[in-house]
């Protein structure tokens, strides 16, 4: 998943939860970068088609957004629950975050054929837990370390 | 929410041998899968494509040794293939290909879809200015070799696909 799927998924999960448009405020903080980075990226996204800005409201992802950030956060569904349920991985979500950059769709998708994942994914991510709300962890029959 | 990070690289021995778990596990699904392929359509299978399922198998188990190795010198341990196995058991009448097409363009996906996890892991290695416990150069020339395998595999099934 690249950068801007990194932001597209972020600015999806915070406009959802603010029933509105995303601040750049809350999307530096999601993902732990200076407001002026995210104004960047945000621009590069508009210039793309994916995100609108309103002045004095914030980031609004167009149709288009909307569709590419529902695919980078069900990628980032199929990785938190290949790490928790085929690796047994304690840690998924933050070692999902950190692989994330690194696990392209093609390759998530070859993950998905040996992981459960539910029909309402990628509507069951739970961004308080930072997890899809129906995942499930059992101690994994397979531990790596 | 909670803070994502934005980055490419792999910052250490535990990141880069949970990537080579997964490449094991890449490969593992398609050893998997061509095992299916032979038992599902095992009446009608033609010459062709049986030595071509055998070759991937094969260069799977192969590719799957040389990730052990590297993440065995990490000191971590690799992914039993039967636990792969049966979760590949478990889902397969999902996405089981539905004739030799079917098969054929599984097969592209998976050498397409290792060529570009290798790909991607070996960009971000190089981005990575971490001191890994093993050796970067040998760790890369393995990766580069297998990434070249899998090029070649995507060759092979595309010209298969192309002629049939």
């Amino acid at each position: 998943m690249n950068t801007a799927d990194q932001y597209l998924k972020t600015i999806y999960v915070v406009q959802e939860q603010e029933d509105g448009p995303a601040s750049t405020g809350s999307i530096a903080d999601a993902l732990d970068v200076s407001p002026a980075s995210a104004n960047e990226m945000i621009g590069k996204l508009e210039e793309r088609g994916l995100a609108e800005h309103e002045k004095y409201k914030g980031v609004r992802l167009t149709d288009d957004g909307i569709l590419r950030a529902r695919d980078a956060l069900q990628t980032y569904c199929i990785i938190e629950r290949f790490l928790a349920n085929v690796l047994g991985v304690e840690e998924f979500r933050a070692e999902a975050r950190e692989l994330e950059a690194v696990i392209d769709d093609t390759v998530a998708e070859r993950l998905d054929t040996i992981i459960d994942r539910q029909p309402e994914c990628p509507d069951c991510f739970d961004p308080e837990t930072d997890a899809c709300a129906c995942l499930e962890v059992a101690m994994a029959p397979v531990e790596s370390e | 929410m909670v803070a994502v990070s934005v980055s490419q690289r792999i910052a250490s021995d535990d990141q880069l041998a949970r990537l080579l778990q997964i490449g094991i596990v890449l490969e593992e699904v398609v050893e998997a899968r061509a095992h299916h392929h032979y038992r599902g359509v095992e009446a009608d299978l033609d010459d062709e494509i049986e030595a071509l399922l055998a070759d991937a198998a094969e260069e799977s188990a192969d590719h799957r040794e040389r990730l052990e190795s590297l993440i065995a010198d990490l000191g971590v341990d690799s992914v039993p293939f039967d636990e792969i196995e049966s979760l590949v058991d478990a889902r397969y009448g999902r996405t089981k290909p539905e004739d030799f097409d079917g098969i054929l363009y599984d097969q592209l996906c998976n050498e397409e879809t290792a060529y570009k996890f290798y790909d991607d892991l070996i960009e971000a290695i190089e981005a990575s200015d971490a001191e890994f416990t093993i050796d970067r150069d040998h760790l890369l020339r393995t990766l580069r070799t297998i990434r070249a395998e899998e090029a070649e595999g995507v060759s092979e099934v595309t010209e298969v696909m192309e002629r049939r």
